[in-house]
């Protein structure tokens, strides 16, 4: 399956780098979160500090409870740190009011869940359109840059069926059309493949790693099953809420997906 | 922008889940019928407790002060006529009689189940306040003559119209003496204590009414109001205090409080008015049920519009949209279904739809939705995006 790297009139509508950012496209840097439970401090992330490359695809890995969802969500900016800071495009997002925050998730960041990831009620293009609908962009060039990329994910016959005629990995690719339809800085994904087997899980991966690699937008999966690493750029390993340890080398990513039970 | 957007979401919702909404527009819609026949229902026996009253051409009724504004309880003899006449400021004057009687069906009794038609007899003075405006026929030519004016509703059921001869049925003594009487017009209303209205001479009231032994004498006429019409400019208020001033053992109410106080208007109204509240409040709780069911099903939805980046507003306004759409929908079609079920029933059936009444009750079904709909509005804006990575608290 070959997927787009852009599309000219889209483009100009959507630049594949936000304007005036030159470095990495995500930064976490002494990002903790804490909750009091009584006398308690419990953290639930500690001093994670990481940065993501405009065309990195990163996996967030490690056991139930490493909070690595924690992190995610803070790197979503759907929660706010205890301490350290988040910055998105250059824009630090921890500071932001709610109203600013959710402008910001909607025009810098593409998300992708494991559950309740489509509109029941729209159509694959309409769930995909849904971003330019939100960001005020929904351009003839734009809506047919939408029906390319699903087309190009193997959907373009399906552009006018709901997601309950699709399977669990098609609707995955609709998201992941729908998370980088409006060319957003940093794509996020949660456990994209929990409900999918293992042939339609790799396909998934595979394709999400591509179109972040096409688009040069940086890419964070997190995800439980290491052989899912395969495809990606950098393993970032959780542990009871500190960043255990961080791994680049292709080889060692190889070893890590292939050793994987 | 997001007006559009939410109203899109709404209706691509609705349209393909057209069963659940289906389903809560129809509930909608017989709440609508419900509400509409409580209403109607209210204000045709309201009507016929009221009608020839409110319809009288003058501003106060003169009742006998012992009488606790109790028509029955009234009783004046003609002395009265004069005395109230001659308060400054009254224009005009006419003593007007309650009782009832039947009528027998036009050409006789076919069948012992077939019994007549029960009226309220009026003895009003023709051309004084009190007496008819008739739309039909000439009206009284005498002041003592067989005449009968009879109410639209008591020409409908007894097919009566002008021209024919009734006979009327009454219980005099022990006796059930009858009494031709021609009708010389129809009037618009006139019901009384939820009968259609016959309306006789004074005089002719006194011979044809139920009593309890025959009285011949015209001189002992006895009758229950006295109908009073203001001279232009005087105001109602003043003029009834001073006839109470001026006239002994009297009290003059308008036609509202005289109405009002027919036995069993105010409990039957507000009887009705409570259970057209009730079902209101059922409505409220039927569609607010559904709609926090249904945003209870959608939080995982919601989340995750909240998370890529959907503001409150467009989640608010969808939600509000959709409840006013499928409410909307609800409402017309009651109301058409109301209207065509109501052409269906006869004349005799006390529901009537007056604007005025139909657009409260259309007006209180229509804000129901969204009143029912808040709870389900504060739910849904209450929903975190968090939840979408479900990690809401």
């Amino acid at each position: 399956m070959t997927v787009p790297a852009s599309h000219d009139a889209a483009a100009s509508t959507f630049p594949n780098t936000p304007a005036g950012v030159t470095g990495p496209a995500l930064v976490a840097d002494g990002v903790t979160k804490t909750y009091q439970l009584g006398d308690q401090t419990i953290y639930a992330v500690k001093d994670v500090s990481l940065e993501v490359q405009p065309g990195e695809f990163v996996a967030l890995v490690g056991p139930s409870g490493s909070g690595k969802t924690s992190l995610l969500a803070m790197l979503a900016g759907l929660l706010r740190p205890t301490e350290g800071y988040v910055r998105i495009a250059d824009e630090e997002i921890g500071s932001m009011s709610d109203r600013a925050l959710t402008r910001f998730r909607r025009r810098n960041i593409g998300f992708t869940f494991q559950a309740n990831n489509l509109l029941p009620y729209l159509t694959v293009l309409e769930n995909v359109t849904l971003m330019l609908s939100l960001n005020g962009r929904t351009t003839p060039a734009a809506v047919d840059w939408a029906k390319e990329l699903l087309d190009q994910l193997g959907l373009g016959d399906r552009l006018r069926n709901l997601p309950s005629q699709l399977s669990g990995g098609q609707q995955q690719r609709v998201s992941i059309a729908r998370a980088l339809i409006h060319r957003p800085a940093v794509v996020l994904a949660d456990e994209p493949t929990a409900s999918l087997d293992t042939e339609r899980a790799f396909q998934v991966v595979q394709t999400f790693a591509q179109l972040v690699h096409d688009n040069r937008r940086a890419g964070i999966m997190v995800t439980h099953d290491l052989r899912m690493v395969r495809y990606v750029d950098k393993v970032v390993q959780m542990r009871d809420g500190v960043l255990e340890r961080v791994v680049d080398a292709p080889e060692e990513i190889r070893a890590l997906s292939e050793g994987a039970p | 922008m997001t007006v559009l957007l939410s109203a899109s979401l709404a209706l691509k919702e609705m349209i393909r889940n057209v069963g659940r909404f289906a389903s809560i527009s129809a509930v909608i819609a017989l709440i609508t019928v419900l509400i509409l026949f409580l209403a109607g229902l209210g204000e045709g026996l309201a009507l016929g407790n009221r009608q020839y009253l409110e319809s009288v051409d003058g501003q106060l009724l003169v009742y006998q002060d012992t009488a606790d504004v109790q028509i029955a309880a009234s009783q004046f003899d003609r002395s009265i006529i004069a005395s109230v006449r001659r308060v400054e400021g009254v224009e005009d004057v006419g003593a007007v009689a309650f009782s009832s009687t039947v009528i027998e069906p036009l050409g006789g009794r076919q069948s012992s189940e077939d019994a007549g038609q029960r009226v309220s007899l009026i003895g009003v003075e023709p051309g004084r306040p009190g007496a008819p405006r008739v739309v039909q026929g000439s009206g009284f030519t005498s002041s003592s003559g067989n005449e009968v004016v009879l109410g639209r509703q008591a020409a409908i059921r007894t097919g009566a119209s002008v021209g024919d001869v009734i006979t009327v049925r009454s219980t005099q003594g022990a006796v059930d003496e009858r009494y031709d009487l021609r009708v010389v017009g129809i009037a618009d209303g006139q019901q009384y204590q939820i009968s259609p209205g016959a309306l006789v001479p004074l005089i002719t009231f006194d011979r044809v009414k139920p009593k309890g032994e025959v009285q011949a004498d015209p001189s002992s006429l006895v009758f229950n109001l006295v109908a009073v019409r203001a001279e232009p400019g005087v105001d109602a208020e003043v003029l009834g205090e001073r006839i109470e001033r001026e006239v002994r053992s009297v009290e003059a109410y308008d036609l509202v409080t005289a109405y009002e106080n027919v036995p069993g208007y105010t409990a039957q109204k507000s009887t009705v008015d409570t259970q057209t509240g009730f079902t209101l409040v059922i409505g409220i709780l039927v569609v607010g049920g559904f709609f926090q069911i249904q945003t209870l099903q959608k939080l995982g939805q919601i989340g995750m519009l909240k998370a890529i980046g959907a503001s409150n507003a467009t989640i608010a306004i969808s939600t509000v949209l959709q409840i006013v759409f499928t409410n909307l929908i609800g409402v017309t079609i009651g109301a058409l279904g109301t209207a065509a079920l109501a052409a269906t029933f006869p004349a005799t059936v006390p529901i009537v739809f007056r604007e005025g009444n139909v657009l409260v009750a259309v007006g209180g079904l229509l804000i129901i939705g969204p009143l029912g709909g808040l709870v389900a509005l504060r739910a849904a804006l209450r929903v975190e995006p968090l939840t979408a990575l479900g990690l809401a608290k």
